[in-house]
């Protein structure tokens, strides 16, 4: 089993639930054995229970509550932004989110495209499928 | 009565409170120069005579007397404003026909009619729905257009479909069962033209984007797994 995330200062968290749903944060101190301070660059620095966080990969060197700015530098230091939306569970996120918004006609322009997909793929088996009884 | 000013016809006596003026009777006598009116006519008010009224014919006298004293309703004369059309309804908009013959079709909105209704065209070459009136509340609009710039609808409105009104024949006893049959609507042919101009330029602005003939002959149906509540329209 590898190693979970650790909770420390400067983990970044997902929220999983409630008014910021879906938004990164980083945890810059931890107040009691359920509730963390975080922050992150577009939100006021306000606590939160760890129920509501769903803790990431990704880590950042920064002191005990920092300052916003000096938050926001080591962020960018650390590239947060760039390793989310290129980890796995980032990227099926972003496909999520751009599901949720497709219209009626581009669900439609998506059924077709599977179709065509499927189409080629069986014809590809049936080509191999007549070579293996050849 | 004499004519009253034309412009700006203000008081000259002020309402120190409501109902009480500033100035007396006499004083607004002298006010009003009434005294030089009386001065050019001789010491008396100038008379006009009425207008000739205008020759009354008798009226006829009624054939009939109602029994009871019927009431009469109250004059209401509150008008309409024009239906509010959603803000996501616009002229070329694609709807979803959520109910009637027509449910589940994706057509073209073309305007509103000013019964509020809403006129619409498939096309009718496209997946059959003909130029028809919708209500509001039976739609869904997507947030697909279709460019309807050089369609002209100025001959659409509500007197366009109402129904041709029916004329009275004589039915015979043994004729009744044969007129019911031989009634057929037939479509005149006018409509049928109208129908095809104006499908004529909105097949070319639906050819231009791809997939989208396509789409409009399909019908909408939710499937599994599909929650309208969360559905992006």
């Amino acid at each position: 089993m590898e190693q979970q995330a650790q909770l420390k200062d400067g983990r970044v968290a997902l929220v999983n639930y409630g008014k910021d749903y879906g938004k990164l944060v980083v945890i810059v101190d931890v107040l009691d054995q359920n509730r963390a301070l975080i922050n992150a660059p577009d939100m006021v620095r306000s606590q939160m229970n760890f129920k509501r966080l769903s803790l990431i990969d990704i880590k950042i060197d920064i002191n005990r509550v920092p300052r916003k700015k000096s938050l926001i530098e080591a962020m960018e230091k650390a590239d947060v932004k760039n390793k989310w939306e290129n980890s796995s569970w980032g990227k099926k996120l972003i496909v999520q989110k751009r599901r949720a918004a497709l219209n009626d006609f581009d669900r439609f322009k998506l059924m077709l495209a599977k179709i065509k997909k499927g189409g080629l793929i069986r014809q590809e088996l049936a080509k191999l499928k007549k070579e293996n009884a050849a | 009565m004499a004519p009253k000013a034309a412009t700006g016809r203000t008081s000259r006596n002020p309402d120190l409170i409501r109902g009480v003026g500033k100035f007396s009777r006499s004083k607004m006598y002298h006010k009003r120069g009434l005294w030089a009116i009386k001065a050019k006519n001789g010491g008396v008010f100038p008379k006009h005579d009425p207008k000739p009224a205008a020759a009354e014919t008798p009226a006829k006298p009624p054939k009939f007397y109602p029994a009871d004293d019927v009431k009469k309703p109250l004059v209401n004369k509150r008008k309409h404003k024009p239906t509010k059309l959603r803000a996501s309804i616009t002229p070329g908009t694609v709807f979803i026909l959520l109910a009637g013959r027509f449910m589940g079709k994706r057509v073209v909105f073309l305007k509103q009619l000013t019964s509020g209704l809403l006129l619409v065209t498939g096309p009718f070459k496209v997946n059959g729905v003909p130029l028809r009136r919708v209500n509001q509340s039976y739609v869904i609009a997507t947030s697909t257009k279709v460019d309807i710039s050089g369609v002209d609808l100025g001959k659409f409105d509500d007197q366009y479909f109402e129904k041709e009104a029916e004329k009275k024949k004589k039915k015979g006893e043994g004729e009744f069962f044969e007129a019911e049959k031989e009634e057929k609507k037939v479509l005149p042919d006018d409509k049928k033209d109208d129908q095809k101009t104006v499908d004529a330029q909105l097949i070319k602005s639906i050819e231009a984007v791809l997939d989208l003939k396509t789409y409009l002959s399909a019908r909408f149906s939710l499937k599994s797994g599909m929650k309208p509540h969360e559905l992006v329209f």
